[in-house]
Parts: structure tokens; C-alpha cells; sequence
């Protein structure tokens, strides 16, 4: 169970940017949240990611209270989320080729032996062909970049998924290429999910249940 | 109904363009042509030339350029020319010795405060302002007296009052790339804060880092022209720039312009060609900038 028991969080505590968010993902459950552009979402997937602290209230991931953030999290806490970002180009470091982008979590948790294959694995679920993965950022487009992002959020076989707005820049096919991705790997490995975005139309059609920003938080 | 439109006028802009960057081009080109003889002089000529630059010759003392010594000689007959190119050697050396110390130091903190970030980020950089409220030549006057006069001396105290300005430099870019969402992803994937540190943010500060160690090799020459000038910095039998002007006070005063315009002159020339590569190339990674002599 990933929980959010009353977080308020922001990045100035006398003006949090939402107060009192109640939210819950149940193992293998897919739960889209809804909201207008600028309300909080990105900040409370990153609160759920483990990414942001919040300023008031608690996560609960399977039962226990999440101690600390970011670095202050242990390894084995933040590596059971996978986090997609909105913005492929941000996301990626510009120097790293697309393979060293999606090996960079095997090597940071010291699976360096493993990694050549399981790069290549993850290029195919993912479809990336090898001749992608020799390129840096700027030589891909933004498509072929949010997938090698998916693929480097799959590489550590992650219990939970957030997509923040993950598909928002890009095109229909790839669009329905990558939440096919997310749906098969769910499928195979019962991972809960948390998607965030603004497309009602594309949120109904792909998960469990959507929640409207109003229902989880006051702004 | 016709129009008349001035179609010969051409854009103005096109021109100004132009002319804007045939300016850098060539002030590139003079750098770089300045800066490979400054390197090529100081590497080769010791070595090829078997002249020894401590030879006295008191009959031929303080003879003004001539066919024989293009630069004139001293007030106790040494070659002034051969002088000059070992004591731009030795300046060269100390400034390239302490500009990189200094900017692995400055790196190194300012990559831990901005990495680090909260507590100890502001007690670093409080310390870094208070350093750099002291007149930073005082300091390396300091420095240099707890020690007897060297090459080294100089070197650490030119190092040890330097690296601040690169401290503040990283840190600023270390924070700016820490807020990237790479970061966030890195820090979602399992890795460690001296991964992310290594892996991540010092690449992208490298550039800055590698343009404020090319700035501060002529303000760390100057800074041991003024040490040894002053007297405090390498032994006046040592040939640097710094001493050469020293020891040539007394005979310009007595009318020989020549013992110290040319050690001037090596030591302007090289700061200006290197300063004007410094700028070319932080053009190159900042464009909007335009470029300034910093010393």
C-alpha cells in the first residue's frame, strides 16, 4: 500500500502549496489523479516519490512510515518507486549516452555485471533499437527519450510506478506505445501505479480509478 | 499608387553581426599566436640556448638594446632577454601551479556545500565571505612570512587565498543542476549523494571550473610579481618577473627605461593572450555573455 495520510507540502512553509492530501494506491491498483495545470500534482508525485519532504503529515509505504527523504530514504525504500517525469529533456542527464542512461540505477545499486543485459532487455520492452541506444539526449527525439526514461524507471523492477504527466509531450502512438509498456509490466509483476496528468479522456481509459485534485487535497 | 521602398538598405544588424565576430576571431587568433610563444619560449629556449642567465659581466652593465643584447643588460651586465624568458618561466610556473591548486580546491568545497546543501552549505559559504573579507594580497602576505623565500611559498599562498571566488562559482552551478530533475530521477534510481556528486553535477560545473583556472593563471602571475616585488616572494638571485622589475627600480630612476619596461612587457602580454582565450572560450559556453578581462 502506498499512503498519503494528510501531507502538506510546498517549498516555502508559510505558503505550502497544498495542504492536507489524502491518497492511496493499493498493490497492483492503477490510480490516475486528475488536476488543472499548476494546482500541486508534479509536487505530490514527487511527496509520493519519496523526492520532496513534506512539511506536514505522513507517507506510508506497505505498512510502514516513510523516516526521510530523498538521500535520507534508504536505498531499498526509494528504489521500490519508479518515478517518470513530464519532461524527457530535464529528466535526462545530457552527457550519458541512452544505454548508460538506463543502466545508471544497475550500476548506482552495484549490479554492473548485470546491466549490459538487462539494458538491452528493457531497449526491447520498451522498443528502442540498439542504434538508439548509442546516442545522447539531444540526438533522440522526444519520444524515443521518454522511453529510455521508462525503461531506466523498470530497470530496478520497482513495486510502484508514478507517472508525472508522463505522456504530456507526446504524440498519440507513442503515447499508447508507452502506457502499453507500463500495463504489461503491471501485469507481469502486479506493480501499483500512480499517474498524474490532465487528460481525463486518457486517465479513464488507463486506470483503475481517477480521483479529481479536489477530492485529495485543499490547495 | 506606388511605394517607395529603399530596397539597397541593407539590415543593420547583419553588419554589426559581423563585424562583432571578425573582432573575436582575431583577437583569438592573437591570443592563441601569444600564448604558444609565451609556452614555446619558456619550454625551448633554456634548453637550447646554453647561455647561463647569472652571467656577471660588469664591463658591459646596463647597455642599452643593441645587436648584441636585444634587450639591453643589467646593472651587473646579465642578458636582460635571458633573464626575462627564465623569469617568465618561473612566474608561468607558479601561476599555472596555483591557479589549478586553488581551483581543485575551490571544486571540491563548493561541489560539498552545494551538494551537501542546509547547515553546512551556509556555514561553509559564511566562512568563504568571511575569508573574502580580508584584502586577499594581505593575506598572501601573510602567508609567505610564516615561510622561508621560495617558488613554494608563493605557490601555496597564492593557492590558499584563491579559491574562493571558484567555491562561490561551483557551488551557484552545483546548486542550479541540483534542482534538475535528472537529479531527482538519479536520486529515485538508488544512488548514493557522492554518486549523484561525481556522476552528475561536477561534469556540468567542469566547464566554469576549467575557465576560472585559465582566468586566474595571470592573476596568480601578477600576485607573485607583487609578492616578490614587495620583496616577500622569491629570492632576488631567483630570476621572475616579479624580481627583475624589483631589481631595476634603482636604474630607472637613473634614466635606463630598459631593465624594467621588458619584464612589464612579459608580464602584460602573456595576461592579456590568456585572458583573451579565457573569453573565447566563455563565449563559447555562456554566448550571451560578452566577455571581459578579469584580473
Amino acid at each position: 500500500m502506498l499512503e498519503l495520510r494528510a501531507v502538506t507540502a510546498g517549498y516555502d512553509r508559510r505558503a505550502p502549496v497544498f495542504r492536507d492530501a489524502h491518497l492511496t494506491v493499493a498493490p497492483g491498483e492503477a490510480v490516475g489523479l486528475l488536476g488543472p495545470s499548476g494546482c500541486g500534482k508534479s509536487t505530490l508525485a514527487r511527496v509520493a516519490a519519496l523526492l520532496h519532504r513534506p512539511d506536514a503529515g505522513e507517507v506510508v509505504l506497505d505498512g510502514m512510515p516513510v523516516r526521510g527523504f530523498r538521500h535520507r530514504a534508504p536505498r531499498e525504500q526509494r528504489t521500490t518507486i519508479g518515478v517518470v517525469f513530464q519532461q524527457p529533456r530535464l529528466a535526462a542527464d545530457p552527457r550519458l549516452r541512452l544505454t548508460d542512461l538506463i543502466a545508471e540505477p544497475l550500476r548506482a545499486t552495484g549490479r554492473r555485471a548485470s546491466a549490459a543485459d538487462r539494458v538491452a532487455e528493457l531497449a526491447d520492452t520498451v522498443g528502442l533499437t540498439p542504434d538508439l541506444l548509442g546516442r545522447r539526449p539531444h540526438e533522440v527525439s522526444d519520444g524515443q527519450l521518454q522511453r529510455a526514461c521508462l525503461a531506466r524507471a523498470l530497470a530496478l523492477k520497482p513495486r510502484w510506478l508514478v507517472c508525472d504527466e508522463m505522456t504530456a509531450m507526446l504524440d498519440a502512438s507513442t503515447t499508447a506505445a508507452l502506457v502499453r509498456v507500463v500495463e504489461d509490466y503491471r501485469a507481469s509483476t502486479g506493480a501499483g501505479l500512480l499517474s498524474v496528468g490532465h487528460d481525463r479522456t486518457l486517465l479513464t481509459r488507463w486506470c483503475d480509478r481517477t480521483v479529481p485534485w479536489e477530492a485529495v487535497a485543499a490547495g | 499608387m506606388t511605394t517607395d521602398v529603399d530596397t539597397d538598405r541593407k539590415p543593420a544588424w547583419r553588419a554589426h553581426g559581423t563585424a562583432r565576430r571578425s573582432t573575436h576571431v582575431l583577437r583569438l587568433r592573437v591570443s592563441c599566436a601569444l600564448v604558444a610563444v609565451t609556452v614555446l619560449a619558456v619550454l625551448l629556449v633554456p634548453p637550447l640556448v646554453q647561455l647561463d642567465q647569472q652571467a656577471v659581466d660588469l664591463a658591459a652593465k646596463l647597455q642599452p638594446p643593441g645587436w648584441a643584447h636585444p634587450f639591453g643588460t643589467d646593472d651587473v651586465g646579465r642578458d636582460l632577454l635571458l633573464r626575462c624568458v627564465y623569469g617568465l618561466r618561473v612566474s608561468l610556473l607558479v601561476g599555472v601551479v596555483a591557479a589549478l591548486t586553488a581551483t581543485v580546491i575551490g571544486t571540491a568545497v563548493g561541489a560539498a556545500a552545494g551538494a551537501l546543501g542546509g547547515r553546512a552549505d551556509r556555514l561553509v559559504m559564511r566562512l568563504v565571505d568571511t575569508l573574502s573579507s580580508v584584502p586577499h594580497l594581505l593575506l598572501g602576505i601573510f602567508i609567505v612570512a610564516m615561510f622561508r623565500p621560495g617558488v613554494w611559498p608563493v605557490v601555496i599562498s597564492v593557492a590558499l587565498t584563491h579559491w574562493l571566488s571558484t567555491a562561490r562559482i561551483v557551488r551557484a552551478e552545483v546548486l542550479s543542476l541540483r534542482s534538475r530533475p535528472f537529479v531527482d530521477a538519479a536520486v529515485s534510481g538508488g544512488a548514493s549523494r557522492w554518486r549523484v556528486t561525481v556522476r552528475h553535477l561536477l561534469p556540468g560545473v567542469l566547464p566554469q571550473a576549467g575557465l576560472a583556472a585559465v582566468l586566474m593563471v595571470p592573476h596568480a602571475m601578477w600576485h607573485e610579481s607583487a609578492l616578490s616585488f614587495l620583496g616577500l616572494g622569491l629570492p632576488t638571485h631567483t630570476a621572475s618577473l616579479g624580481t627583475l622589475i624589483q631589481g631595476a627600480r634603482g636604474s630607472l630612476l637613473a634614466g635606463q627605461w630598459w631593465p624594467t619596461l621588458f619584464p612589464g612587457l612579459f608580464l602584460i602580454l602573456p595576461t592579456l593572450a590568456i585572458a583573451g582565450l579565457a573569453g573565447a572560450w566563455r563565449e563559447r559556453i555562456n554566448p550571451r555573455r560578452r566577455s571581459e578581462l578579469m584580473l
